[in-house]
């Protein structure tokens, strides 16, 4: 029989689970960006005309899981469960979505992790046999978390250089038991632990993830036997320009060389040059609409063979920083690879 | 021995989480110290310019220089509301910082901000509960303050 979980944290899939459809819906801001072309669908106005940002940010969703659905040619009947998870007290854009998808659901929260949450989940479900097709999703909205997190959209105050710009989106990925070749595969799934090195400024999101994602990639080498050279590119989820820089350092003192490997979806989806988004991206959708915007694409035309996606997670509430706490962080990691022959048999 | 294997854990947290900040402050970008006091100053003195000349305008229509001061704080709460309802006021807090939020007209944008955020939780639960979130400290801080220095002033008669 062959092993499905390696060392302490990784989670390896035996029948090849694989993204057999994915839809990315997102905002103005981000349809401007270098990755604008890339997305399924561009909003140009963050309200979506619904009355107020959580109905906007829901419809994003339910427009990616349906879209991502009928990609696959399939209906939402067909779908055996859904994994979703957003960054809104109470997850009410998942919880919203799913009584009007019907679908089977389970809501999960990790933060900007629950991309990688919920697609290693859904992968797991299918790995295991105990779903056909799960769809995961995730989404995040810069109106919704602003008035969530900070301060009311229209409010003058000055933010710091090292702050981030949520991401408007929702990214829904079917992931299913397909023995077609042409999808990418999920392989790994490393579960992180959280991490707190005692960062307390909600600002800033970048230091206080980045170790989170150094000790997930560590275990996850760990785990699997495997190095960078593993990889042609290692992508966190959003720590964005000095969450990336801090990575690189802790890396390089770790005696792990990422260098020319390594970059984050933070800095992907937004022009920081052009756009007024400080650090760079942050929110679910960040990694979620770069990976399966830009990444999977990658992977099916071969540019890419294997990517080590990594999504960080800042478990912080508005409640934790006002009481002086820190900011505890998490991250998880899935490999996507371009596997060409079919799923293993289980053994 | 116990508590001091806790004593000496706790030790090493604190030593790792020091250095992790060093080293997270050394790749953060420095919040531009003097640019923002420089700026904060000229905004802040064009708002005040902007005051005294409404200020002179409402003296020139006949209002005499003892009642002046509230129709001039109502004109710029007014400019600073209509600039917040159009969007421009917190690119203008962007920019300004300090310069824009401690006159008169920061604090409408405060309250003007957070009504508009709100109110689609209605007029009661969102505008009216929710209104003087950010301004409620100032509000509460200022009295307070008025109370304590009205006390040492009857003492020092």
């Amino acid at each position: 029989m062959h092993k499905r979980k390696l060392g302490a944290q990784t989670l390896a899939f035996q029948t090849l689970p694989r993204i057999a459809a994915a839809a990315t819906v997102v905002g103005p801001l981000e349809g401007e960006g270098p990755l604008g072309d890339c997305f399924d669908v561009v909003h140009p106005d963050q309200t979506l005309g619904q009355k107020s940002w959580e109905a906007s940010e829901r419809a994003m969703m339910k427009e990616a899981i349906n879209l991502a659905i009928s990609k696959a040619g399939l209906t939402s009947q067909e779908v055996d469960f859904m994994l979703a998870g957003d960054l809104l007290n109470q997850i009410i854009t998942c919880n919203f979505a799913a009584r009007d998808l019907g679908i089977p659901f389970l809501g999960l929260y990790g933060a900007c992790s629950s991309f990688a949450e919920s697609l290693g989940l859904a992968a797991t479900l299918v790995d295991g046999g105990y779903a056909t097709r799960a769809v995961a999703a995730v989404s995040s909205h810069y109106g919704t978390s602003e008035r969530q997190y900070r301060y009311p959209t229209e409010y003058g105050g000055q933010r710091p250089p090292y702050s981030q710009y949520t991401v408007t989106g929702s990214g829904a990925a079917l992931v299913a038991q397909a023995n077609d070749p042409k999808f990418p595969a999920i392989t790994h799934f490393t579960i992180g632990r959280v991490m707190d090195l005692g960062i307390k400024d909600p600002f800033d999101m970048g230091s206080a993830m980045a170790p989170a994602a150094m000790d997930t990639l560590q275990r996850h080498f760990l785990d699997t036997g495997r190095t960078v050279d593993d990889y042609d590119l290692i992508l966190t989820g959003d720590l964005a320009e000095v969450g990336r820089k801090i990575m690189l350092e802790l890396a390089e003192s770790a005696g792990v060389d990422l260098q020319g490997k390594y970059d984050d979806c933070g800095c992907r989806i937004y022009d920081r040059e052009r756009q007024p988004v400080f650090s760079g991206g942050s929110g679910c959708a960040c990694s979620a609409v770069v990976t399966l915007a830009s990444i999977c694409p990658q992977l099916l035309r071969g540019e890419l063979k294997r990517v080590l996606v990594i999504a960080t997670g800042a478990l912080l509430s508005p409640l934790t920083f006002q009481q002086g706490e820190s900011i505890p962080c998490i991250a998880h990691a899935l490999v996507l690879e371009q596997v060409t022959k079919g799923g293993v048999a289980l053994g | 021995m116990a508590a001091r294997a806790k004593k000496r854990a706790v030790k090493r947290q604190e030593v790792l989480e020091q250095e992790y900040k060093d080293l997270a402050q050394r790749q953060k970008p420095k919040t531009p110290v003097v640019r923002n006091v420089l700026v904060a100053y000229l905004v802040g003195g064009l708002i005040c310019v902007l005051g005294q000349a409404i200020t002179q305008l409402y003296l020139r229509l006949g209002f005499s220089p003892e009642d002046v001061g509230n129709p001039t704080a109502a004109t710029l709460i007014l400019i600073s509301a209509v600039l917040t309802g159009l969007g421009v006021y917190d690119v203008i807090g962007q920019f300004a910082g300090a310069g824009s939020a401690v006159p008169v007209t920061g604090f409408a944008n405060s309250v003007v901000s957070a009504a508009l955020e709100f109110k689609r939780e209605g007029l009661v639960l969102g505008v009216g509960a929710r209104m003087f979130s950010l301004a409620g400290p100032v509000i509460v801080y200022g009295a307070v303050t008025a109370f304590v220095v009205g006390i040492i002033k009857a003492l020092l008669r």
